[in-house]
């Protein structure tokens, strides 16, 4: 990763320049303030603690080492591409590593229906009996399958446009619609069947 | 075989819109289509109704997740060890740098954590105000950044106006109005005092989301440029609006939008008490 990411800095068509002191401050001035969105776009992706913190201490250094690069996207876009991007390399690596067991809900798996998403013996019905709203809301999240979690979580809790998650998830403005589509069905029919009564209360 | 995502239901070919229509991306021909179809299509408004509430679930406070202090301290670790190593490179960096680098040893002997406060400002004291716009924008920029890094967001943490308002009580020379917008989905998030300008102004601190807003407030003297008119402008990614209301001069700074700052104005202007 970190070889990555050197070649990535280096290759900076600017990067004679450096970061100048204009450009360390506008780095801190524009980027820095969305490391909470960073981290919970690596949790979210990742749904490991520990892993997320290095995707976002990794996406932070890329980010510093080829800001001279960024423009267009507004930043929060940006940095959270970039966040993607540590996100796929970290994945790539979990796949390659040995002993690794196969990842739930990639992109290609089709589970029979929305309930065999909930793994570990949770289902709609216990989700929130042993949880606050807010963690039932997590676990749930955490249990769409990968590309509808992504738009979702880069939708409702970052809040960025069409076009950003299309630019930030790599695909068009279409795939993010119908996507974002399909997510917000899918939660909304986990969530009524976790609390019957349609509302949840606390 | 059922797919794992429920069906669209009937109206499969409105769905991309009224998700549009929610998230505020549709030209106003089609937001017009949707308004009529939704007033004669009682499946639509239904699906509608639970779009809004997945909105709604997932807006609580505690589903984002946001960085632990080991991480902010890290990442900070991480890029003041960037900068020290940049020098090497061909570049202007002389008076940031050897200032920076001057820092370093004594930043070194503390632990991070505790020093972090200290370190986020630090970065952001000699870096700061970047170029363009005035020295104050500036000034507030870096007050909003700081507050958001430091950890020091609040110096009185409550939602409740009444308690915020007489905590400025005694601290600052003038009384700032703290009005609670909650129902207009703006709430209150504490205050703090903060130094702007070469002067110690009071900072109330509101919600939207996940976004912050600052409100910077003090006695409009001769610097009262601004008399009722406001002005948004953008400095550095962030949106600031500036008006005086009152003999006080207000400058709301947030990286929301310039639309949804422009609300939060009016909804505070209106809450005020006449």
């Amino acid at each position: 990763m970190a070889e990555l990411s050197a070649r990535h800095g280096h290759a900076a068509p600017v990067a004679d320049r450096g970061l100048d002191a204009a450009g360390a401050a506008r780095f801190d001035a524009l980027i820095l303030p969305h490391l909470d969105a960073a981290y919970n776009l690596a949790r979210y992706l990742s749904r490991d603690p520990d892993a997320a913190q290095d995707i976002v201490q990794e996406a932070f250094l890329r980010a510093y080492r080829s800001f001279a690069d960024f423009r267009g996207l507004s930043p929060r876009a940006w940095l959270l591409a970039i966040v993607r991007n540590c996100h796929a390399t970290w994945r790539l690596q979990l796949r390659r590593a040995p002993q690794s067991a196969p990842l739930p809900h990639a992109e290609e798996e089709a589970p029979d229906d929305a309930a065999s998403l909930l793994v570990d013996g949770d289902t709609p019905e216990t989700l929130l009996l042993r949880r606050t709203e807010a963690e039932a809301v997590r676990a749930l999240l955490e249990h769409l399958p990968e590309p509808l979690r992504e738009v979702l979580v880069l939708r409702e809790l970052d809040e960025l446009s069409y076009r950003e998650i299309a630019e930030v998830a790599a695909v068009p403005v279409g795939t993010v619609m119908s996507r974002l589509s399909r997510a917000r069905r899918l939660f909304a029919d986990l969530w009524s069947r976790a609390t019957p009564d349609g509302e949840a209360t606390p | 075989m059922s797919t794992p995502v429920p069906e669209a239901g009937p109206c499969a070919e409105w769905e991309a819109l009224l998700n549009g229509s929610l998230d505020g991306e549709l030209d106003a021909a089609h937001a017009m289509d949707v308004e009529r179809h939704l007033a004669v299509c009682p499946a639509c408004a239904g699906a509608l109704e639970r779009m809004t509430l997945v909105r709604r679930v997932m807006s609580q406070d505690d589903v984002r997740w946001r960085a632990p202090a080991t991480l902010r301290a890290g990442v900070i670790a991480a890029l003041v060890r960037e900068r020290r190593a940049a020098p090497a490179r061909p570049s202007g960096m002389a008076g940031l740098a050897g200032r920076l680098r001057a820092m370093l040893p004594s930043l070194r002997r503390w632990s991070f954590i505790p020093s972090l406060a200290v370190l986020a400002a630090a970065l952001l004291l000699v870096v700061l105000p970047p170029k363009g716009g005035s020295p104050l924008e500036g000034e507030l920029v870096a007050g909003h950044v700081r507050s958001l890094l430091a950890e020091h967001l609040t110096d009185v943490a409550s939602s409740n106006q009444h308690t915020v308002k007489p905590w400025f009580g005694g601290k600052i020379d003038f009384s700032p109005p703290v009005v609670d917008l909650a129902a207009r989905g703006f709430p209150l998030a504490g205050g703090r005092l903060d130094y702007i300008g070469g002067r110690v102004v009071a900072a109330l601190v509101y919600r939207r989301n996940g976004h912050v807003i600052n409100v910077f407030v003090w006695p409009a003297g001769s610097d009262a440029r601004v008399a009722s008119a406001y002005k948004a402008r953008a400095h550095e990614g962030y949106t600031l609006l500036n008006w005086s209301e009152a003999g006080l001069t207000y400058w709301a700074i947030s990286d929301l939008n310039t639309v949804e700052l422009k609300e939060f104005q009016e909804d505070f202007l209106e809450a005020l008490p006449k």
